[in-house]
């Protein structure tokens, strides 16, 4: 027996040797956690892809510049023409992209796990909905009333509080000694539809001209971002996602139902609150940045869980299905089709026959 | 019994015994030595859902180092009795104890480092596999920053092994028969690495034999000097595996104590409303409920 091999284990990152399937850890500095090899490729397959994508929507338009030459201008390495056109004309398009993609996939896979349902993507639970009424309300009642509250920014604000009202008072209508996700999907469903007939009512009733404007708006489209536009959704998202990765680890246990986090010490009301409420600012950020982007954060959670094999809805590898499909949408809008399409259109092309195979795949099980 | 296996195991190999060493490696701070204190208390505990009441004014404590079974009729108050005494409930008035101090002002996390919980009926995201759910487990024990260390695995590690799982490791969950299951979330509460066990109705949806097979594990649990609470339906089940029955009814305490005192006919008529034979067990040495209803029955 060669006993010296045994024994030199120890400088490996205390690796812990235990044998078969219950996962290794990895300790680096005071920071340790599980190891999930194949967790953490598709994680890294995903960023690149994402960046290469972002890149993409860069260099394609009426001026195409190569990839390297965008790579290098990002980096702060370009020539002053690649710089004005890259950072002050692109940028914020592609960056909105980004932004909305991720915020729509985190926000989709919090609130499918809450729900414990993939059905329950802030589109079904009624917090789009509500973010588009309110907006089509300011477009079409006040818009002729006057131009500063038909301003950009007003609408944008207004239909994140849209978003973030409607989606407590469903969860509120939802409560019932703890919360059901057929329940809270229920009431969703009743709600969003109380508000699309809001809508619908607010464009057959208004002003031509202002229901173009709306119509534009609630296909859900990154034409025209500024760069202050930008600015406000980047910053607001940065700090909810923050908050969500400071969160994520109590919000574990809520997997296996309350009672469950309750035994192993999660104050899981608490913790599902903010977990919730930073789902619905998420959700209302894209919204007020983008429009109503459809499918995105219901279709982005479970492409995620499917590739990174992984039984729940992983929050990082979402938000990155998210971005990419956004900006690889709006990409394919610009560029592949005939005419030019806003990427809420592609989305719902992409997203609804997934949702259709979900459902028959759950059907068939 | 258990203060026995605990204090006397240098001596003598029996079977029992690995499980022994096991359970006493598992248990880390939380294994204290057994006393006579009791470790988990309800003190003049008024609770009910709502505004409706469900148990009124109830005093109960929990006898260390035992199987106490909470048995009784539907809508007695018995689960509710569990969910109270985990923390699960807050109750209206009255106190429970955890070890000395109300359990209301501890921390969640540190009630989850003295209390083991196995709800009704749990359920385990699909495709989850065995070894990431009794992983779960180490939760109370872990924080942000350290969020899985090598003792963790080996406690994990312990916890299969002493479940009969360690094979289905590589499972997911909802690809088990309905015994391995239960076994795989007694396994999750064994590896958070408490002395105290609540377990609500461990053996639903079990055939007998898995039932069995269930409680079996839960008394190697208790004789490796654990104390187990749990809600059992089925009375002679309850009546073989606990050391310490509290019969409810309508929200109160009937009786409480040893099988061997508790269970009569009469008491079984006054819980149930039950007409029952209780003779003794032909193959132990507790007492057996022979039910009786009215079909196929011999009169005398």
């Amino acid at each position: 027996m060669n006993a010296t091999n045994t024994t030199d284990t120890t400088d490996v990152a205390d690796v812990a040797d235990v044998k078969r399937s219950v996962a290794p850890g990895v300790r680096l500095g005071h920071v340790s956690f599980v190891w999930r090899p194949w967790l953490v490729f598709v994680t890294l397959l995903l960023a690149s892809a994402t960046f290469l994508v972002f890149c993409l929507s860069i260099s394609v338009g009426d001026f195409p510049i190569e990839l390297p030459r965008v790579i290098a201008t990002i980096l702060g390495q370009g020539e002053r023409v690649d710089k004005f056109v890259i950072m002050d004309l692109r940028m914020p398009r592609a960056l909105a992209g980004l932004i909305v993609g991720i915020a729509l996939g985190v926000s989709g896979a919090i609130t499918q796990s809450i729900a414990r349902n993939p059905l329950a993507s802030p589109d079904i639970l009624g917090i789009t909905g509500g973010a588009s009424t309110v907006a089509v309300f300011m477009v079409t009642v006040s818009g002729g009333a006057a131009a500063a509250v038909a301003d950009s920014v007003g609408v944008s604000a207004a239909a994140l509080a849209g978003g973030l009202g409607t989606g407590l008072l469903v969860y509120f209508l939802a409560w019932r000694r703890g919360i059901d996700g057929f329940r809270l999907i229920l009431i969703g469903i009743s709600v969003s539809a109380v508000m699309e007939a809001i809508t619908s009512w607010l464009l057959v009733t208004a002003d031509i001209r202002d229901v173009a404007r709306a119509q534009a708006w609630l296909v859900g489209s990154l034409d025209g971002r500024s760069w202050d536009e930008v600015r406000v959704a980047l910053w607001c998202s940065l700090a909810l996602l923050a908050v969500v990765a400071v969160v994520a680890f109590q919000f574990r246990p809520l997997h296996f139902g309350d009672e469950v986090a309750a035994g192993l010490g999660v104050r899981y009301s608490m913790v599902r609150a903010v977990m919730l409420l930073c789902a619905v600012l998420l959700a209302g950020v894209a919204v007020s940045a983008a429009g109503p982007v459809p499918f995105v954060a219901l279709v982005a959670p479970q492409v995620a869980m499917r590739l990174a094999r992984f039984p729940t809805p992983p929050l990082v590898a979402s938000g990155l299905v998210g971005a990419l499909l956004l900006i690889g949408a709006d990409l394919v809008a610009r560029t592949a089709l005939p005419v030019t399409l806003p990427v809420g259109v592609v989305t719902a092309a992409i997203g609804g026959p997934f949702l259709v195979y979900l459902l028959v795949r759950a059907n068939l099980r | 019994m258990a203060a026995e296996h605990i204090t006397g195991n240098e001596s003598g190999a029996d079977d029992a015994r690995p499980l022994v060493d096991d359970a006493r490696s598992l248990g880390d701070d939380a294994r204290s030595a057994v006393d006579d204190l009791p470790p988990l208390e309800a003190r003049g505990v008024t609770v009910g859902y709502g505004g409706r009441m469900v148990i009124e004014d109830l005093d109960v404590a929990i006898p260390p180092g035992v199987i106490t079974t909470i048995i009784g009729p539907n809508g007695c108050g018995k689960s509710t009795l569990l969910r109270t005494l985990s923390r699960l409930l807050k109750p209206a008035k009255g106190t429970v104890v955890l070890d000395g101090a109300d359990i209301v002002k501890l921390k969640t996390r540190d009630v989850a480092k003295k209390l083991g919980l196995l709800p009704q009926a749990p359920v385990a995201p699909d495709g989850l596999t065995v070894a990431d759910l009794v992983a779960k487990g180490r939760h109370p024990h872990q924080s942000w920053l350290r969020q899985w260390s090598s003792d963790d695995a080996a406690v994990v590690e312990r916890a299969l092994a002493m479940t009969g799982v360690s094979d289905l490791a590589d499972r997911p969950v909802d690809t088990l028969s309905g015994g391995q299951r239960q076994r795989v979330w007694i396994s999750m509460t064994l590896a958070q690495g408490t002395d105290l066990l609540l377990l609500d109705e461990p053996t639903t949806y079990l055939d007998l034999a898995h039932a069995i097979d269930v409680l079996d594990l839960v008394d190697d649990l208790h004789e490796s000097g654990r104390t187990v609470v749990m809600v059992l339906h089925d009375l002679n089940l309850a009546t073989r595996y606990s050391d310490n029955l509290i019969v409810m009814r309508a929200g109160s305490i009937l009786a409480e104590g040893h099988p061997r005192d508790v269970i009569t006919a009469e008491l079984l008529y006054e819980a149930f409303g039950l007409r029952a034979k209780v003779i003794d067990d032909p193959v132990g040495d507790r007492p057996l409920i022979v039910p009786m209803g009215r079909a196929h029955v011999q009169s005398g």
